[in-house]
C-alpha cells in the first residue's frame, strides 16, 4: 500500500456517511451518474455543471434537489438545448473559461466525464475547487481490469463501454487511473471528501481499498474540496 | 407619448418637452406582466413587425416578432420606441427648437444611450408597466438592454443583449468618425442647417452609410453575394463607374438610406454609441454594474461579426459571472456578419424562443412551441441593416 492510498483511506474512514445521501429518489429513470451526483449535493445549493451537455443533470438537480444551477458547455447544440429547457448555460471551455468565475461562487462544481478531455487537467482541478466550495469529478478509470487486460493481452488501446472511441477519434487526451487521480489531488492540495466507484454492476461502491478500487472501478467519482491544510511540498 | 417636463440629460443639459413615437404588437395582459421592450439599432426604428411607412418594406424584425415566433405576439406585448435623437417621430435634431422656432440641428443637446433608456423608462412608466418581462435588442439596441438591466434591474425580468458590447471600441469609433466626417464634408450639410437651406447632404450621408454597411457584413457574405462579378456588360469600363456589382450595391444602399434617414440624427446617434461605456459608470468595473442583479441574462453573439465580436460578448458574460448573475451565453454560427441578428438564423430563433419560454414558465406566463417562418420566403437582406 502506498502513502497515497493510506492517506485517502484514513480520511474516508473518518468521514461520517451523510444520511441525506441515502434518501430514495423518485421513480424517474436517471443515468446512474446523476443519482450519485445528486446524493453528494445538498438541497438548495448553488451548482455549476461544467460540460453540462444538454442540461439534463442540471434539470434533474433543479427538479429533485431544488438547486440553483448554472452550466458551461462547449457545443452550441448543447447550449441551445439547455437554454431551451430554461437553464442558465454559457458557451465555454473548461480549459479557458473557468478563470472567469470568482472564488467560491458555487457550493458545488460538477465535472462529469470531462476531465480526461481537458488540455490541462491539473489547472482545471485547481479551478474547480477555487470556484466551488466542493467539486464533484467523475471520470473513466484507465486502471479498470477490462482496460488493463485489453492492453495486456490484445496489445491494443482499449475500447470499452466507458471508453467507446478508438484512439484516433477519441476526445480523451488525458486518461488516468484512480490512483493517478488521487495523486493529482494531493499535488493540487485537494482533499477527497468522498470516493466512489462504479463497477460492472449498477450499484456504486464507496472506495475502501484504493488498489482494489483501481481494478474494479469502471468509473471513479470523487467529492473534493480545497485542502485547509498547507499544500504539500 | 408626450413628456412635458424637461429631462436632465447625461450632458447636464435639459431637454423638454419630449415626444416618443412607439409601436405595440400583441396585447398587454391584465397585470401588465407580458411586455417585451425591443430596443432598435442605430438607424432602425419602431416599425419592428409591420410594413415601414416610408420604405414600404417589411418590418426590420418581422422574422422574429409575430404569432408563433420567438417574440410571440399571441403571448407577449411587444413594444418598440424610436430612440431619442432619431428621426422617426421621437424628438431629435430635425424637430423644431421651441426657443428659436427653427430646427434644432446642432443646437440639439448631445444624447447618450443612457438618455435613450431614460426616455424609454418614461414610456414604460406612462404605460403603467411595473416590470418588463424582457428587454431585447441587437447592436446599439443591445447597449440599451445592458443599460436597462444595469440601471433599472427591478424593472427588468430578463435581458437579451445581442451582437453588442459594454463599450464602443476604438475600431467602432473610428468607423463612425469616418461617417461623420463624410457628412460634415458635404457642402449641402451647411453646418447642420440644411433643412433651413433646403438642401440634403446626400453625398455625405450616402458615403457614411456605405462605409458603415461594409462593417455590418462579413468578407464571406460579400464574397458569396458578389465575388468579383461585374455589372451588366461583363467588361471593365476602364473608368470609375460601378463596374463591380458590389460597388453598385453599396451605391444603392447609400442613396436609398438618404431617403429615409436624417444626417444630423446620424451624427448624434453614432456619437451616443461612441460615448457608451457602461463600466465607466461603475468605477471602471463592469461587474459592479450587475451586482445583486436578479435579472436573467441571455447574451448572444455571432461568429462572423467583426464589429461586435464574440470577445466583447464574453467580456459581458465574464462580468455577469463575476457578479454571480443568472446568465446564458450563446455564440451562433453564421457567416453573415453583424447583420446576422436581423436575418433568418434558425439556431438564433431557437435560442431566443427557448430562453423566453424558460423565463415565461418561471414568471407564470403561457409557453408555446416555436412556429418557424416559411423557409422559402426570400431574405430581404438589402433592407435589413442596422
Amino acid at each position: 500500500m502506498s502513502a497515497v492510498g493510506e492517506g485517502i483511506e484514513q480520511r474516508l474512514a473518518a468521514a461520517e456517511p451523510n444520511p441525506q445521501r441515502q434518501t430514495a429518489r423518485g421513480a424517474h429513470v436517471v443515468r446512474g451518474d446523476f443519482r450519485l451526483i445528486a446524493d453528494m449535493i445538498e438541497s438548495g445549493s448553488r451548482v455549476l455543471d461544467v460540460g453540462c451537455s444538454d442540461g439534463a443533470l442540471l434539470e434533474y438537480l433543479a427538479r429533485e434537489h431544488d438547486i440553483v444551477g448554472r452550466g458551461m458547455e462547449l457545443s452550441q447544440a448543447g447550449v441551445n438545448a439547455s437554454v431551451s429547457r430554461g437553464l442558465s448555460v454559457v458557451q465555454g471551455n473548461a480549459d479557458t473559461d473557468l478563470v472567469d468565475y470568482p472564488d467560491g461562487a458555487f457550493d458545488y462544481v460538477v465535472l462529469s466525464q470531462t476531465l480526461q478531455a481537458t488540455h490541462d487537467p491539473r489547472k482545471v482541478m485547481e479551478q474547480l475547487v477555487r470556484i466551488g466550495r466542493h467539486a464533484i469529478v467523475s471520470f473513466p478509470n484507465f486502471g479498470y481490469w477490462r482496460v488493463r487486460l485489453r492492453l495486456l493481452f490484445a496489445g491494443r488501446m482499449p475500447v470499452t463501454p466507458s471508453l467507446p472511441d478508438h484512439w484516433f477519434e477519441t476526445q480523451n487526451i488525458h486518461l488516468c487511473t484512480i490512483l493517478d487521480f488521487v495523486e493529482l489531488c494531493q499535488r493540487c492540495g485537494i482533499d477527497i471528501e468522498r470516493a466512489l466507484i462504479l463497477g460492472d454492476g449498477e450499484e456504486a461502491r464507496e472506495i475502501n481499498n484504493l488498489w482494489k478500487a483501481n481494478w474494479l472501478g469502471r468509473n471513479g467519482m470523487f467529492l473534493l474540496q480545497r485542502s485547509r491544510r498547507p499544500e504539500p511540498g | 407619448m408626450a413628456h412635458t417636463e424637461a429631462l436632465k440629460l447625461d450632458s447636464g443639459l435639459h431637454l423638454g418637452p419630449i415626444t416618443v413615437a412607439y409601436q405595440c404588437y400583441g396585447t398587454l395582459n391584465a397585470d401588465k406582466s407580458n411586455a417585451i421592450l425591443v430596443c432598435h439599432a442605430l438607424t432602425l426604428d419602431q416599425f419592428v413587425a409591420e410594413t415601414h411607412p416610408m420604405t414600404g418594406r417589411p418590418g426590420w424584425w418581422s422574422y422574429m416578432v409575430g404569432p408563433g415566433l420567438p417574440l410571440d405576439t399571441e403571448r407577449y406585448c411587444i413594444i418598440c420606441a424610436n430612440v431619442l435623437g432619431s428621426c422617426m417621430g421621437t424628438t431629435g435634431p430635425r424637430d423644431v427648437n421651441p426657443e428659436t422656432g427653427a430646427p434644432w440641428a446642432l443646437d440639439f443637446p448631445m444624447v447618450t444611450v443612457g438618455d435613450m433608456v431614460r426616455v424609454q423608462k418614461l414610456l414604460i412608466d406612462h404605460l403603467g408597466i411595473d416590470q418588463l418581462f424582457a428587454v431585447v435588442g441587437g447592436s446599439m439596441g443591445g447597449m440599451q438592454v445592458l443599460e436597462w438591466a444595469a440601471k433599472y434591474p427591478e424593472r427588468v425580468f430578463a435581458a437579451i443583449p445581442i451582437a453588442t458590447a459594454a463599450h464602443h471600441t476604438a475600431q467602432n469609433i473610428a468607423f463612425h468618425e469616418v461617417g461623420r466626417q463624410a457628412i460634415m464634408a458635404d457642402p449641402d450639410w451647411a453646418g447642420g442647417r440644411y433643412l433651413e437651406q433646403g438642401t440634403v447632404p446626400r453625398r455625405g450621408l450616402a458615403v457614411a452609410r456605405m462605409t458603415a454597411h461594409v462593417t455590418y457584413l462579413s468578407e464571406s457574405a460579400l464574397h458569396q453575394k458578389f465575388g468579383r462579378k461585374l455589372q451588366a456588360g461583363n467588361s471593365l469600363s476602364f473608368g470609375f463607374d460601378a463596374d463591380f456589382q458590389v460597388e453598385s450595391y453599396l451605391r444603392y444602399q447609400g442613396s436609398s438610406f438618404v431617403d429615409r434617414f436624417d444626417a444630423n440624427s446620424y451624427l448624434y446617434i453614432t456619437r451616443a454609441m461612441d460615448y457608451f461605456d457602461l463600466a465607466a459608470d461603475y468605477g471602471g468595473v463592469l461587474a459592479n454594474a450587475f451586482l445583486g442583479s436578479k435579472v436573467r441574462y441571455c447574451v448572444v453573439s455571432f461568429t462572423s461579426d467583426w464589429l461586435f465580436p464574440t470577445s466583447e460578448a464574453k467580456t459581458i458574460v465574464h462580468a455577469l459571472n463575476a457578479a454571480a448573475a443568472d446568465v446564458s451565453f450563446v455564440e451562433i454560427r453564421s457567416d453573415k456578419g453583424h447583420d446576422s441578428f436581423l436575418l433568418r438564423e434558425f439556431e438564433f430563433f431557437e435560442t431566443l424562443h427557448g430562453f423566453l419560454n424558460g423565463c415565461a414558465e418561471i414568471k407564470g406566463l403561457p409557453v408555446a412551441h416555436l412556429r418557424l417562418p416559411d423557409p422559402c420566403a426570400p431574405d430581404h437582406t438589402d433592407d435589413r441593416v442596422t
